[in-house]
């Protein structure tokens, strides 16, 4: 598999770590439902078999995170941006 | 029909005409008392454990392809019990115990074989880690031997001693540990349950649940619907979508897990040897294959393929752990889809849909839970409460806090 | 080289170069071959038809093929350290010296005594272990299991270390070919020309495929001149590269996936740099394994011929018809004088003709068809072969060569030949494994009555024999256009100018998979001995499916993977269940094609060169000071410094220790994580990552800080020091400095992007030394002069400061691992040598000592400071009695779910520490904690230590451990439980986990 970094290039999916589904959003800590939301946030995962959109972190590269969209049945890679909110550079 | 070597040696002598089928391919019946969805190890055991142990008389196991094309037939074959955990310990060792009766138990040679699994250490820290779960193992009764370099070098002397990068500085031993052949424990069973009135029922992919109200009571399948009382999931590595169908939503990946044999060569490697310096386990099986695996691909994949960094790093592993590895050629690879948990540990536990029992999260460590799962989890359909082995395996441990985590790498399936 | 020497050999032609002769053993006894022969052709010009044993029963066995799907002839090649077992004589080229045994028997070739066990094959039926060997219980593993672990195996592994050295590589390219035959050099050619980047790939050391095998000829020439002039125009250009002796074996992922057409995909391949050589020249690898990132790969790997399930059909000398015409053309040998050829093709026959040709004596051609090809039979007459058709061979005779046929004809008259070699044709089954690794499913083909490739994983072609297109003028074309349209799908584009032509030729194929008049074993898998009769077995049994089939009787499970013969096996299955063989399926290809040695998976990664060894700037000055090294991850730290004299290294750590204590010590903890924090936000992230307060702390201070995982559970731990405003630097344990950085980044990037906070790991760029004890000061002080004060005023505990020492930046951190005076200073690491020196020579008057590891654990052991033993990932800092590190006064990576009642259950274990009544007393690090007077039991286990060390200073052994209600227990006496290492418990007390120094004032002083 090979993933191509928006800093570095097409590179082998050894330079890079995985962490998994990039749905994942820290839920604020103040509400009542925290504990729950935190549990499902931490632990409950999508899963899909098809595309998925997952975090890769660039560690032997730029050490970007990078948001990944593959498919979990054939490990095509669909798309892919750098990870955040904001730090989208085609977002401008 | 009962197998020994009269049975064999008559049926020799009428050209073995008459051997009669090793379990019924069954034809889906409109209801069951229970259904188990997954025709590996795991769900056959299961309905058998039902029909042995708990008298249900209408069972059906449901199979999306053939019996045993799943996990059961894509691991290592290793069979031990030598962990850590006061909730893995007695239900792992509970499992060996039945491994170690099943072939007179099935009457079917699982061709169960103690010859021992090594874990190396090459570390003080890594040492004494050992020694915390052999004192843990042998405080349960379970055998568990550490030793010294110069006992590794009597036992295995083509590891590398001289020149490793990481020296090999102790083992834990447990003699009781060792393989049993995948394919025949799941024949075994699926003959056993068979004979016992179970439906095995092949080519049965299940595509929904039937509800009534808050209630499952039935499964949608590419044969027709099938009503049960209670159904039960033993589908690790599909768990996440099967209980998708469900509505679940659970604490599980799928990764795929690659797993390699050598060509047949003359007895090398009596036991089963893990690298603690790398990702690397070998044993060697009765035909003569090394059979050998490591990591994690590291990535969620449905595929039941890997790719070639974690061929490359198993092999790195077995090179600087058996420097005679080296001409020795790999035959075949494969890849199996794990039930990654986020504590690493199985679930077996009722769901929050009533009617609907799980099994699954066996991480890369299903195979030698197979008795003991089945055991268990037919205990949970009869008895819509968990047996004392299993207690820990609860799906609402992750809520609570209660993890069960052998190597404390957190919630990172790939870390496990 | 005399005809008597090799009396097989036809006195012209081939492909082998006469004047070369080489002399090589088998089985100990010498013989002569030509270059350019294989092992397999050198045996068969010197007469020796039988080179190895079966598996199960066995048989004598002889060559079968002409390439890399050979089940039979293989062989231990080499000896010593370099012994290969299981080596296909028909792909090892020979060389002079070559030494080869055959394998399965003993004592010898001619006379094994295992053939012992085909008197017992009425038992040795499919899957017979399953159903016997379980009375009594014991007896498996004591004698029926060693019994077979014996038995089975094919070759001996060497068992020692392999000599030869292996390499690993990159390739890139826009068009991969696999493959040399007509196709793949047609495509190659056709690819090349266009401007596209081309690696072609080929297993043979020839390349032209089956025209170097065939009498062909392509525009009117020699095909094999073609394939001379083709491989001129390759290596004419630039960017074109051939790679001999090269087998691509697996199609893996690159950006493409499965079916995706655009992006890149990964080929394994593996050059056998060196194996046609007695040895790999100095500096020359063995093999090399390719890793090749192609965007367009056309796979031209032809087919391989199959046999036909007939009586006695493994019997020494019957081979199949192209192997015999690889033998007679490219090997200028005869299989055999007197011949027959059984065939259910066109292609059959034309074994016949070039054996007749090459001087054998054609006896018979036995085609099952009916009506063969008028023109086949116009051609045939010249030969003077009787024809048989409509009829079959049922069995073949001769137990240590073939030695006769029995034929039955359209009449059912049973006939016996005398022949001493049999061509055996049943169709070809296309070489498309690649084109299903990812999953794809092949088709099954009416024409070819074969599986051939369907849906194309994206960006791979097939071409040729490879997609079902048996026909020379078939393979030419399409190659041509295969290669011409993945340039052209990439944008290249050029002269064409491929148009080559091929006579036509006759190729049908008609289905004949078993005899079912066959006498005796009719083997449908070689190697594993399987035989129609168990597959019949099999399905009687249930075992129906092509999986189930494979994985009751093994087929096509052995070296050759069932290539030429797993489908008559699914054939014989089909006609038992009347199920079609396309509905049967075929089990799915998985890497390797073809198998490859573990050491090139390897590569250089073996021994030491296993993982990279991360040395520190002051590794040479350790090193001068007599360390001993240990591995920290990647690192080596220095463990010890044993000085003459000394008895063992308690002795040397006990002394280290004392020397620190009360005097000074030096200690390099470069390899300690390090990470630079800079930013206006950088407190603030600090805040949220660490689950006390950072905010709060001034320029010039360090502060200890706990870092947990959001689960709650504790990641690691370490210092921040505030150098200048809106700039840190952390640190981390050693073995989690990759981790925690991630983890950081991950903060950083996606929780909180709109902190304004940049991080760079700088482990690397700082030597760090730590130097403690209370004349610590005394030795900064003259080491560093007018640099920076060190008073305890100007620099009191966990001050910090960054300042310029002869010139160079440093940084002094006033902190304390082992609990002293103590001081860590930092240099940019190419300093970091000078540093170390000046540093222990400033301190050689007040006698400092270098000290290691295990002086380092001895020192926090005593102060109940924390490492990975117990920040083992299932802590929570009140378990470690840092409960008040958890702020109530902000959020934290960890907070929420550190509150969840399983990790604040009060009988969780917490951090105590243990003293044993009798000081000398060893406790180990994972021993097992008991209260007094319980039985061992999983139930009463109450925790286990989790760090111990022997104290000079206290005089005593002590240790640290997580013991259930820990902190309510102290004064407590109990036991230690250490089964694996020590017979009997030993009684310890519980205390504080703090020994040495409980209140701290030497850190302050």
């Amino acid at each position: 598999m090979r993933i191509p970094c928006p800093y570095c290039g097409e590179r082998d999916v050894s330079e890079f770590a995985y962490l998994g589904d990039a749905g994942y959003v820290r839920p604020d800590p103040d509400t009542a439902d925290a504990p729950r939301r935190y549990v499902e946030a931490v632990y409950l995962r999508d899963n899909p078999a098809g595309p998925h959109e997952e975090l890769w972190f660039h560690s032997q590269g730029c050490r970007q995170w990078l948001q990944v969209r593959r498919d979990t049945r054939t490990h095509e890679i669909l798309g892919l941006r750098v990870a955040g909110p904001t730090a989208d550079p085609e977002a401008g | 029909m009962r197998y020994s070597i009269f049975t064999l040696a008559r049926q020799a002598f009428s050209g073995h005409r008459r051997w009669s089928e090793a379990w019924r391919d069954a034809e889906p019946r409109p209801g069951y008392d229970v259904v188990v969805i997954g025709g590996g190890g795991h769900g056959l055991a299961t309905a058998y454990y039902l029909a042995r142990n708990h008298g249900v008389s209408r069972i059906a196991v449901l199979e999306r392809g053939w019996i045993g094309s799943g996990n059961a037939g894509r691991n290592t074959t290793i069979i031990r019990s030598n962990y850590l955990l006061a909730g893995n310990n007695p239900f792992y060792e509970w499992s060996l115990r039945l491994w170690e009766g099943l072939e007179q138990d099935l009457n079917y040679n699982t061709m169960v074989s103690q010859r021992g699994v090594l874990n190396l250490c090459h570390t003080d820290a890594q040492r004494d880690a050992f020694a915390r779960r052999g004192n843990a193992m042998r405080m349960h009764g379970v055998d568990a031997e550490l030793l010294d370099p110069e006992q590794i070098r009597q036992m295995l002397p083509l590891l590398d001693f001289d020149n490793a990068r990481f020296p090999i500085r102790g083992g834990l031993l447990q003699r009781r540990g060792g393989t049993a052949r995948h394919d025949a424990v799941v024949w075994g069973f699926a003959r056993a349950a068979s004979a016992l009135g179970v439906d095995v029922i092949q080519n049965c992919e299940v595509t929904g649940f039937v509800r009534q109200g808050e209630r499952i009571c039935g499964v949608q399948t590419t044969r027709g619907t099938i009503h049960a009382d209670r159904i039960g999931m033993a589908v690790a590595g599909s768990t996440s979508r099967v209980g998708q169908l469900a509505g679940l939503r659970l604490p599980i990946e799928s990764h795929v897990l690659q797993a390699f044999v050598s060509e047949a060569i003359k007895p090398l490697i009596h036991g089963v040897v893990t690298f603690g310096a790398g990702h690397f386990y070998i044993s060697q099986s009765d035909k003569g294959g090394l059979v050998f695996g490591g990591d994690i691909d590291g990535y969620n994949s449905y595929a039941q393929r890997g790719n070639l960094p974690t061929v490359e790093d198993v092999c790195e592993g077995g090179m600087a752990l058996m420097p005679a590895l080296g001409r020795v050629r790999m035959l075949r690879s494969w890849g199996g889809v794990m039930d990654m948990t986020m504590d690493g540990s199985p679930i077996i536990d009722r769901t929050p849909v009533e009617g609907l029992y799980l099994n699954g999260g066996w991480c890369y460590g299903g195979f030698k839970a197979t008795p003991a799962s089945g055991w268990c989890f037919a205990h949970l359909l009869a008895r819509g409460e968990s047996h004392e082995l299993a207690r820990a395996y609860r799906l609402d441990r992750f809520a609570s806090g209660h993890l069960l985590s052998e190597k404390g790498q957190g919630p990172q399936p790939n870390l496990h | 080289m005399s005809e008597a020497a090799q009396p097989k050999r036809i006195s012209r032609g081939g492909m082998i170069d006469r004047a070369r002769a080489l002399s090589f053993r088998f089985d100990d006894r010498d013989y002569t071959g030509y270059a350019g022969d294989t092992l397999a052709s050198a045996l068969l010009a010197n007469g020796i038809r039988r080179v190895g044993r079966s598996f199960k029963y066995h048989r004598s066995r002889g060559v079968l093929t002409a390439g890399p799907e050979e089940p039979n002839a293989l062989v231990e090649l080499r000896t010593g350290d370099r012994r290969e077992p299981n080596t296909r004589a028909t792909v090892t080229e020979l060389f002079a010296g070559l030494e080869a045994r055959s394998q399965n028997r003993w004592p010898s070739l001619a006379l094994d005594l295992g053939a012992v066990s085909s008197c017992f094959s009425p038992l040795f039926v499919a899957g017979f272990y399953y159903k016997t060997f379980m009375w009594p219980k014991s007896f498996w593993e004591k004698l029926y299991e060693p019994a077979i672990r014996r038995a089975a195996g094919l070759g001996r592994a060497s068992g020692q270390p392999d000599p030869d050295g292996y390499e690993k590589s990159f390739g890139f390219c826009d068009v991969l070919v696999i493959g040399a035959g007509p196709a793949g050099l047609a495509a190659a050619l056709a690819a090349a020309r266009r401007g596209a980047r081309v690696v072609l790939c080929e297993e043979d050391f020839l390349l032209g495929g089956r025209l170097n095998a065939e009498r062909c000829s392509i525009d009117g020439s020699d095909a094999v001149d073609w394939v001379r002039r083709v491989e001129a125009e390759l290596a004419s250009f630039a960017d074109v590269r051939i790679l001999r002796r090269t087998s691509v074996f697996g199609l893996y992922d690159g950006t493409a996936g499965s079916h995706s057409a655009s992006g890149t995909r990964t080929f394994g391949a593996v050059e056998r740099v060196s194996d046609h050589l007695q040895q790999p020249p100095q500096f020359q690898p063995r093999q090399r394994l390719w890793k090749i990132v192609a965007r367009r790969a056309v796979l031209a790997a032809g087919a391989v011929e199959r046999t036909i399930a007939f009586g006695g059909n493994d019997r020494p000398g019957i081979m199949l018809a192209s192997a015999v015409r690889s033998y007679v053309n490219r090997f200028a040998v005869l299989p055999g004088r007197r011949v027959a050829v059984f065939t259910s093709t066109d292609d059959g026959w034309k074994a016949a003709f070039d054996l007749s040709e090459a001087g054998a004596s054609v006896e018979a051609l036995i085609d099952a068809r009916g009506e063969p090809p008028a023109s086949l039979i116009e051609q045939l007459r010249a030969t003077g072969a009787r024809l048989y058709a409509g009829s079959r061979v049922v069995e073949g005779h001769g137990s240590a060569g073939l030695s006769g046929v029995t034929i039955m004809d359209s009449q059912a008259r049973r006939t016996r030949l005398r022949v001493d070699a049999l061509a055996v044709s049943g169709g070809w089954n296309p070489n498309l494994a690649l084109a299903t690794h990812t999953g794809s499913k092949p088709r099954w083909s009416e024409r070819i009555h074969a599986f051939v490739p369907d849906v194309l994983p994206g960006g791979l072609a097939v071409a040729g024999a490879a997609r079902g297109a048996l026909t020379l003028r078939e393979a030419l074309s399409e190659g041509a256009e295969a290669g011409a349209a993945a340039a052209e799908q990439l944008g290249f584009s050029g002269a064409a100018g491929e148009q080559w032509r091929a006579d036509e030729e006759a190729s049908e194929v008609a289905p004949l998979w078993f005899v079912g008049e066959s006498r005796g074993k009719a083997f449908v898998d070689f190697q594993h001995d399987v035989t129609h009769e168990d597959v019949a077995l099999a399905a009687r049994e249930g075992f129906r499916s092509v999986e189930h089939l494979k994985r009751y009787t093994t087929l096509g499970m052995a070296t050759d993977q069932g290539r030429t013969s797993a489908l008559n096996a699914h054939a014989i299955m089909s006609a038992l269940t009347g199920r079609s063989i396309a509905e049967l399926g075929t089990p799915g290809a998985r890497p390797p094609c073809t198998p490859v040695a573990i050491g090139a998976f390897a590569g250089p990664h073996r021994g030491r060169h296993f993982r990279p060894t991360r040395r520190t700037a002051g590794h040479g000055w350790a090193q001068e000071q007599g360390a001993t090294f240990i591995e920290a991850g990647d690192w080596l730290r220095a463990q010890w410094f044993a000085q003459p004299g000394e008895s063992d290294w308690q002795a040397t750590v006990d002394r280290e220790v004392k020397a620190v204590r009360t005097r000074v010590g030096l200690c390099d903890v470069s390899t300690l994580g390090k990470v630079d924090i800079q930013g206006r936000d950088a407190a603030k992230f600090l805040d949220r990552v660490y689950s006390n307060v950072f905010s709060t702390l001034p320029v010039g201070k360090v502060r200890y800080g706990l870092m947990l995982r959001e689960d709650g559970f504790v990641l690691d731990d370490g210092t921040s020091a505030h150098l200048s405003p809106d700039h840190y630097v952390m640190s981390t344990t050693t073995a989690n400095a990759q981790r925690v950085l991630q983890h950081l980044e991950h903060a950083r990037q996606l929780l909180w992007p709109d902190l304004d906070v940049r991080l760079a790991s700088v482990t690397e760029q700082w030597a760090q030394y730590a130097i403690a004890g209370p004349e610590s000061r005394r030795l900064l002080e003259q080491a560093l002069g007018d640099a920076l004060s060190v008073s305890n005023q100007a620099f009191p505990y966990l001050a910090c400061a960054e300042f310029r020492w002869q010139g160079v930046p440093a940084r002094l951190f006033r902190i304390s691992f082992s609990g002293e005076l103590a001081y860590e200073l930092a240099v940019p690491a190419q300093y970091g040598d000078a540093a170390v020196r000046a540093i222990a020579a400033a301190g050689a008057s007040l006698g400092v000592v270098p000290y290691g590891l295990e002086s380092l654990n001895v020192m926090r052991i005593e102060k109940g400071h924390l490492t990975g033993n117990e920040l083992n990932g299932t802590t929570t800092a009140a378990d470690l009695g840092m409960g008040r590190l958890m702020s109530t006064r902000k959020d934290f990576i960890g907070r929420v779910l550190a509150q969840r009642p399983g990790l604040t259950d009060p009988r969780r274990p917490a951090l105590v520490g243990v003293r044993p009544i009798d000081p000398y007393s060893p406790v180990r690090s994972g021993a097992h904690f008991l209260s007094m007077g319980e039985p061992p039991t999983l139930e009463n286990d109450q925790g286990y230590v989790t760090s111990a060390a022997f104290s000079p200073m206290l005089n005593s052994w002590i240790a640290l451990g997580l013991l259930s209600r820990g902190r309510e227990r102290l004064g407590e006496r109990i036991r230690i439980h250490d089964p694996v290492r020590s017979g009997t418990d030993v009684e310890v007390e519980v205390v504080a986990p703090v020994f040495f120094d409980p209140a701290g004032e030497r850190l302050v002083t």
